[in-house]
């Protein structure tokens, strides 16, 4: 416990960065499940925006990454 | 920071880097730009190379087996199509043969009966005929028979009157009394 | 720990312990190596025989053929269809990539930035420079959203303007990061299996990250390669 307060700091902020996964996990089931949502009302115009729906996903899920990417720089490179 | 890592992994600390100071971590290896040179250098060969293999070989050739496919499957189905043709023809063929046959039927038939009809309207004609000329020679043969019935009659009556005559004492004209049978029978 | 979970992303040289320069052959050149050679083997041996009725490995040849061009045709229209090749080089570097690194041991050279960044940045500055090419000055009407009112389109302007430009941060760090956090969450449960009471609990989510992680293999590939084509439409037809 000889660590200084800046180390207190990195790893607090890791761990607050880390709330961003759980932010985009919402995100990513918010796309998919209203996705699935309006599929099961019109099933014949869902396969043509599969495309569409992994862009949706990866645009949410991308910021989650930069969230844990947050989280691994204050861990270990910061 | 970024810097403190790189200086610490530079050079000959590089080796040193190890389990024995893996607690206190590494840092990203992510963040090291002493390795950025190698790995691009290594990612552009990777890429180029694989650009070429992938333009030059693989890409070209698996158009051409799909185009080839999609060619094999063109030729089949119009084959197929054609086959098909060939079948509607045929049945064509075949209803019109059955059609001609059945005309030829119809027409032999007509002919049979026609002829029939013609062998019976001569058989009737020459029957009717025959029935005319018998009916003729029998109307003759009456007409004959009453001609001499008649002249029997005449005859008779002409014979009957001269006794007649001669019975009553006159000279009987054997001329006066045939007119007067003739008249009297003409009546 | 005995080992640390970022240790499996260090670049070593492959011979020898000396710095890593520029032309040193380290496990970044093993593993780019490795790639070539299973594209190699699955897209030119795979097909060597031409077969009208296909094999298994010309299947999954002319699956994954009709598969990219399929979306480049449908994503960046007819007039994409010329970057085919360039977008199909990529699409195949990261997918057998990213699936080598899930092979225990491995480095996975797709959770670098250096190396994401640099196939974001080729594919930035390609689409950059067509746009201006292809377009000219028409070009900047990307960023001139012309359905908006009058009085947003300077703000929306200068929107369209940043996240154009972060476009190929977000590109590459999605894959890298995509590519990091699972192989570092990886490591992370295997640490935990050293501790016997939770060892089968960690062996098991290891197993069912793993499982998650090939899926994310593909997907990032997948994601990588469609933005791509999304970018090559923007620069064709920059008209919203």
């Amino acid at each position: 416990m000889e660590g200084d307060i800046a180390q207190l700091g990195q790893y607090i902020g890791a761990g607050l960065a880390g709330i961003g996964s759980g932010a985009a996990a919402i995100g990513v089931g918010h796309v998919a499940g209203n996705f699935l949502a309006g599929a099961l009302r019109n099933p014949s115009a869902a396969g043509g925006q599969t495309a569409t729906l992994f862009i949706g996903i990866a645009f949410a899920e991308a910021l989650g990454i930069f969230s844990f990417l947050v989280a691994l720089l204050l861990m270990f490179a910061v | 920071m970024a810097e403190e890592t790189n200086a610490a992994t530079g050079g000959a600390a590089d080796a040193a880097r190890g389990a024995a100071d893996a607690a206190q971590g590494p840092g990203m290896p992510q963040l090291d730009f002493s390795t950025y040179a190698n790995q691009i250098f290594w990612l552009l060969v990777t890429l180029v190379v694989l650009y070429f293999v992938l333009s030059r070989i693989a890409l070209p050739r698996i158009a051409a087996i799909l185009a080839e496919r999609k060619g094999t499957i063109t030729n089949d189905l119009a084959a197929a199509e054609d086959l098909k043709a060939k079948a509607a023809e045929a049945e064509e063929a075949y209803n019109k043969a059955l059609a001609d046959a059945r005309a030829e039927a119809h027409k032999i038939i007509a002919d049979a009966k026609a002829e029939i009809q013609a062998d019976l309207d001569e058989a009737t004609e020459k029957a009717d005929a025959e029935i005319a000329a018998k009916a003729a020679e029998s109307e003759k043969r009456i007409e004959e028979i009453r001609a001499s019935a008649m002249e029997s009659v005449k005859e008779v009556a002409r014979d009957t009157a001269q006794e007649v005559v001669s019975a009553l004492g006159f000279k009987a004209d054997e001329k006066a009394v045939t007119d007067a049978v003739d008249k009297r029978l003409k009546g | 720990m005995e080992f640390h979970p970022m240790d499996q992303f260090i670049v070593t040289p492959l011979f020898g312990d000396g710095p890593v320069g520029m032309f040193t052959i380290t496990n970044v050149t093993l593993w780019m190596a490795l790639t070539v050679i299973a594209v190699v083997a699955l897209l030119v041996l795979g097909t060597s025989k031409r077969a009208t009725v296909p094999g298994h490995m010309q299947s999954v040849a002319e699956l994954a053929y009709g598969f990219v061009y399929k979306m480049v045709e449908d994503v960046a229209g007819k007039d994409g269809v010329k970057f085919f090749p360039y977008i199909m080089t990529l699409f195949l570097f990261i997918v057998f990539a990213n699936f080598l690194g899930l092979v225990p041991t491995a480095f996975t050279v797709t959770s670098h930035i250096a190396v994401t960044g640099v196939l974001a940045l080729m594919v930035f500055l390609t689409v950059t420079v067509l746009g201006f090419v292809k377009n000219g000055a028409k070009f900047l009407e990307l960023f001139w959203v012309s359905s908006a009112p009058l009085a947003l389109r300077p703000v929306l302007a200068v929107i369209e303007l940043i996240s154009y430009f972060v476009r190929p941060v977000s590109h590459s760090v999605r894959l890298m990061g995509n590519m990091m956090a699972g192989h570092a969450v990886m490591k992370v449960f295997a640490g935990f299996s050293q501790v016997a009471v939770i060892a089968p609990v960690s062996i098991l989510a290891v197993t069912a990250m793993y499982g998650l992680e090939v899926l994310v293999a593909f997907i990032q590939a997948y994601v990588f390669t469609i933005l791509t084509c999304v970018y090559l439409k923007d620069a064709l037809h920059p008209s919203h």
